[in-house]
């Protein structure tokens, strides 16, 4: 499958990276190399094979209703590159 | 119980009908979020009831929270569902700034509850039933600020994981009236199951409805094939947050779509807003960026399995819900539309059942909440749990109206004051001697005052016999109010020589 | 001994016991050695002072006779791992500044019992890398250098930082994650032990995340002892982990000399590849061998879809690594670009600066992958390749117990060998990544070397949960291989 420069600039847009012009042209080359390299998968007859869904034959832990975290809003921003009045802040969202 | 017949609606060219249908999402009644242990309890400082894991840092992992699932489990049951044994997780992936992840747990291919149905009571008495298509678990969003700094919007991850149930009806919706009804009637039904608090203002309760409209008769194709090909193109308004403004803004989005068509235009489907203070709907101005959320199976979580055993445990514990409930008070004698104003809230229901196990009979006590107690409440804006009579005071004053003890204009009296003063009814009218005069003797003295005082009033009531009224009025007068009607009405008709019939 | 810092795990826990050395003595010595490993590139942070504190508070419970299981051993921890307080990148620019205010769940079990942090390992960033190379924080270099030659060799990766200081004794042991090899292939080409146990078996909890389904923490050590010592440290069932498994964690010690008499010992033929140098069909051969005098069974079998294992690797960790770096935003926490005028622009700005070359382009093969129109093609078919992956082992243990194979295709490879074609590095871990894929236990251990004295190891792969027997049989192995041989200490002089 050869992916294009079209498509590389909607899945970096997907995936919010920005991509100079000029590297457009060489991710679509890599890309399509590794999925050229993919495609020997559709030489596997995978007709009435069940995707995997799990690793680990269990079934899903659940956790108890009680409240047991939160509360701790300066560690949770201490990281935040930047914060004001216990609030993360972003470039303004225009609906 | 009919499909409802369609309300039509007049344009230029001929008569349209509406199709709505509606994804209401429900905050799920937990104390911890659906995968943290952080807590759900609305109105907290910013950014104070979140986990490491509702704020997407480096290697968190969601751990989903059982009650969540039995809140889920619960209110598909509630629905009248189908519960799935089997569920998935999936995550959809966009970038937003309330979106710590960069994806939503939800779940997209296999929700944990598939069809089922609600039936809503029109005015009209009418009922009609819509299909549920399925409900499913997933986590909310935080909230963003855009109105606090010019240039800056700020980021409250408290709601950031809370629990929601996305519940998504089919299009079975006819008209503006029945899309309130049936929001009411879905938030009766999850209030009563004790799943979600319904509180709208706060935001407990979030409706998208889409709204398309279509020539008669094709809603109706559409029912018979399955085909959406029979109906117009909806468009999807967001965050409708109450029901008075859902009514409103189907009614805007029709008449623009049917404007829209006539003028030889067609209908863009489309995310809109609606903004409550114009009354009308408009097309949200986002880039018009196709979305992908490229879903896939959260491989953090593994496929949710549930035991029958446990599903059925729920289902013994599922409390009467407000159909059945309305089907009983019918069959103790109430009309459809008074038994569904008791039923429409539980504490109504519960109120009104209190009175009846404290002696009332049900009609009575029925016409008297309805016609009286509730209208005062009303007034004073304040709900039943506020309101200051209990279940029952209220039940021992119908108790006495109906064995005439006292009568209904005491019984006013008597409301005011227990309503003002509190105490026991029963009490109250003995010590104050409000009861109901019945000895004739007392109420032939009173007749016999009154015809005296006034000879000229007795020449004139007996060429108009209607004007025996003013005499029951003086001889009320007289009583102090406590004089039985009837009685007073058969010794008048004696003293002044009346006829019978009057 | 000549230096505390030619202990093994075992040793020094034993030493430390009998009072023959204290742990602050020992924490000094592997202080000064992480300092002399500098050129190495293998710690991306030093934590010095945290190590004597710890040093300090297990001197005082051997004192009080109150040692536990790792008491006073100074090991290294990948910096993939959350350490509470101590700053976590991942091996990337957008972490650069990240202090976690939470502990890994591993890391967590690892202190509780007693072991002494030196510090964080280096590693491909984000783990995507088999390498060393992708680092933000540079290249890691192999203690290990061809007799015939002073170039710079890899360490393999993405564990390459932990690899290089086990093997340069730099510290006792090091965590390692492994998502298609990053445990066993720098093992491998630098002499060490490696150990990938089962999906499940410790917690993921605090472990950046690369790909949730393929990841695993483990040990990385000087041997086979070791590792087992060590993984039952790290091993826990963890209510904060949807996906680990409650299974008793055994003492893998106890078992381990019990030999390989009457195991019944798969060879899969699909491993025998063309183009691999002959030396590692030879090693294969030779430790079948020992295998066999040992008195072990030898089963010939077959892993059908072995080929197909990287392509699926290549479309399922990629997609799970788009959705789980999606949180890298520049929001809560990690690098931001500055200048941007809209959100949009700075989510595409900090990750384009955040991310390395190698990331962005497995987030781009990742977003392809689950995009709409590719992802029943791409995504729903390496799932189904998957299955039919995990059947193949399903299939082979109706046979036999464990399965033999080579570790790595090759040694260790010169810095920059393979930057330039994606594809020819990720056939580094044509021999791991079944077992990630099926979310089996396997090991690399030590077994020969290249004629220009370069280390190669073999995998022994187990049933899911038996890491014992995976263990007693590379415990096999080792003895029978006897791979003495230690790097030239070249990175001391540099
Ligand atoms: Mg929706
Ligand atoms: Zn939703």
């Amino acid at each position: 499958m050869s992916v294009d420069k079209d498509t590389v600039r909607r899945i970096a847009r997907l995936a919010r990276i920005a991509l100079d012009e000029a590297r457009v042209e060489p991710m679509a080359a890599e890309l399509s190399g590794i999925m050229g390299w993919v495609e020997q998968l559709n030489e596997v007859d995978v007709t009435n094979v069940a995707p995997m869904t799990s690793v680990v034959a269990q079934s899903l832990k659940m956790r108890d209703d009680v409240v047991s975290e939160g509360g701790n809003a300066e560690a949770l921003m201490a990281n935040a590159p930047e914060g004001e009045d216990r609030f993360f802040v972003v470039p303004k969202v225009v609906e | 119980m009919s499909a409802g017949a369609p309300k039509l609606l007049k344009g230029d060219t001929g008569e349209w009908e509406i199709v709505i249908g509606m994804e209401v999402h429900a905050q799920v009644l937990s104390n911890a979020k659906l995968f943290s242990g952080a807590s759900t309890a609305f109105g907290a400082e910013p950014n104070s009831q979140v986990s490491f894991v509702d704020a997407a840092m480096p290697g968190m992992l969601p751990v989903i929270n059982r009650k969540c699932v039995e809140q889920a489990v619960r209110t598909g049951l509630g629905l009248k569902a189908k519960i799935n044994l089997t569920s998935i997780f999936d995550r959809k992936n966009y970038f937003y700034p309330d979106l710590p992840a960069g994806y939503q747990i939800s779940q997209y291919k296999n929700p944990i509850v598939g069809e089922g149905e609600v039936t809503i009571d029109l005015a009209d008495g009418e009922s009609v039933r819509v299909g549920i298509e399925r409900l499913h678990l997933e986590q909310d969003a935080g909230k963003s600020l855009h109105d606090q700094h010019p240039d800056h919007s700020y980021v409250d991850l408290n709601r950031a994981g809370v629990a929601l149930m996305e519940i998504v009806t089919k299009p079975h919706m006819r008209s503006s009236e029945e899309a309130a009804a049936f929001l009411k009637k879905l938030r009766a039904i999850v209030r009563y199951l004790g799943t979600c608090d319904g509180n709208m203002d706060e935001g407990s309760m979030r409706a998208d409805v889409n709204v398309s409209v279509c020539r008669p008769g094709g809603y109706q194709r559409f029912r018979e094939s399955g085909d959406f090909k029979h109906l117009g193109t909806r468009c999807e308004i967001k965050n409708v947050n109450s029901v008075r403004f859902i009514a409103q803004a189907v009614e805007y989005e029709a008449r623009r779509q049917i404007e829209i068509v006539e003028a030889g235009g067609t209908i863009r489907q489309e995310t809109r807003l609606f903004d409550a203070r114009a009354g009308e709907t408009r097309s949200m101005r986002s880039k018009e960026e196709a979305h992908d959320y490229r879903y896939f199976p959260d491989p953090d979580l593994l496929p949710l399995v549930l035991e029958r055993a446990w599903v059925d445990e729920i289902a013994a514990t599922l409390p009467e819900l407000p159909d059945e409930k309305k089907a009983r008070f019918m069959a103790l004698g109430l009309s459809a539309y008074d038994a569904a104003v008791l039923v429409a809230e539980r504490e109504t229901a519960d109120y009104f059942e209190e009175m009846l196990k404290d002696g009332a009979e049900a009609k009575a006590a029925a016409n008297w909440l309805n016609n009286e107690y509730f209208g005062r409440l009303n007034k004073a804006g304040l709900s039943l749990a506020e309101g200051p009579i209990s279940p029952k005071a209220n039940s021992a004053i119908v108790q006495m109206i109906a064995a005439d003890v006292i009568s209904g204009k005491i019984a006013k009296d008597l409301c005011d004051i227990v309503w003002n003063e509190g105490g026991d009814p029963r009490a109250i009218v003995e010590s104050r001697g409000l009861k109901q005069v019945t000895d004739t003797s007392a109420i032939e003295k009173a007749v016999d005052a009154v015809i005296a005082a006034h000879p000229e009033k007795v020449e004139e009531v007996k060429a108009k016999p209607k004007l025996a009224g003013w005499f029951v009025g003086q001889v009320m007068k007289q009583t102090g109010g406590k004089a039985n009607p009837q009685a007073v009405n058969a010794i008048l008709k004696t003293r002044l020589g009346l006829p019978d019939e009057g | 001994m000549s230096s505390p810092t030619d202990f093994t795990l075992a040793g020094a826990r034993d030493a430390l016991r009998a009072k023959e050395v204290s742990a602050v003595e020992l924490t000094e010595a592997f202080i000064g050695a992480v300092e002399a490993a500098r050129p190495l590139n293998a710690f991306v942070t030093e934590t010095p002072d945290r190590a004597r504190a710890m040093a300090k508070e297990s001197d005082a419970r051997i004192a009080k006779g109150e040692a536990r299981p790792l008491e006073g051993l100074p090991l290294a921890i990948k910096d993939l791992f959350c350490t509470k307080g101590v700053r976590t990148t991942a091996g990337s620019n957008i972490l650069s500044n990240f202090v976690p205010p939470y502990e890994s769940t591993v890391s967590q079990n690892l202190w509780d019992a007693g072991a002494v942090m030196l510090g964080k390992t280096n590693m491909d960033e984000f783990a995507m890398g088999s390498s060393n190379e992708t680092s933000a924080f540079g290249p890691v270099f192999n203690p290990w250098r061809s007799r015939t030659s002073n170039a710079k060799l890899v360490p393999g990766g993405s564990s390459g930082g932990s690899a290089a200081a086990v093997a340069a004794q730099a510290c006792l042991a090091a965590t390692g994650t492994d998502t298609g090899g990053s445990i066993r292939q720098p093992a491998a080409v630098a002499g060490i032990v490696g150990l990938k146990p089962t999906y499940g078996r410790c917690s993921r909890y605090g472990i950046v995340a690369f790909a949730s389904s393929l990841d695993q923490a483990g040990p990385m050590t000087r041997n086979v002892r070791d590792a087992a010592l060590l993984l039952r440290a790290m091993a826990s069932v963890d209510p904060k982990d949807s996906t680990s498994v409650d299974v008793p964690v055994p003492d893998y010690e106890a078992d381990l000399e019990r030999g390989v008499k009457g195991l019944r010992i798969g060879i899969p033929k699909e491993y025998r590849i063309d183009g691999a140098p002959p030396e590692i069909d030879a090693l294969w051969a030779e430790g079948v061998a020992w295998m066999k005098a040992q008195g072990a069974e030898i089963i010939d079998v077959s892993l059908p879809h072995t080929k197909y294992a990287l392509p699926t690797y290549y479309i399922v960790a990629p997609a799970e690594a788009s959705s789980n770096l999606a949180r890298y935003d520049g929001v809560r926490f990690g690098h931001r670009a500055k200048g941007a005028h809209d959100i949009a622009d700075l989510y595409e700005k900090s990750r384009a600066e955040g991310f390395g070359r190698e990331v962005q382009r497995r987030i781009l093969i990742g977003t392809y992958v689950l995009s709409s129109g590719y992802y029943d093609a791409y995504y729903i078919r390496a799932q189904k390749l998957r299955s039919l992956i995990a059947d193949d082992f399903t299939q082979a243990y109706k046979k036999c117990d464990v399965l033999l194979t080579p570790a790595t295709p090759g040694p260790a490879f010169a810095v920059g060998a393979k930057t330039a074609d994606p594809v020819s590095m990720y056939l580094n871990d044509v021999f791991t990544v079944t077992v990630n894929l099926a979310g089996l236990p396997a090991i690399s251990v030590p077994a020969g070397a290249t004629a220009d004295g370069l280390p190669l190891g073999l995998q022994v792969i187990g049933k899911a949960f038996d890491e014992a027997t995976v263990l007693r049989a590379a415990r096999a192995i080792e003895v029978a291989a006897n791979f003495t041989a230690r790097p030239q200490p070249w990175w001391r002089a540099a």
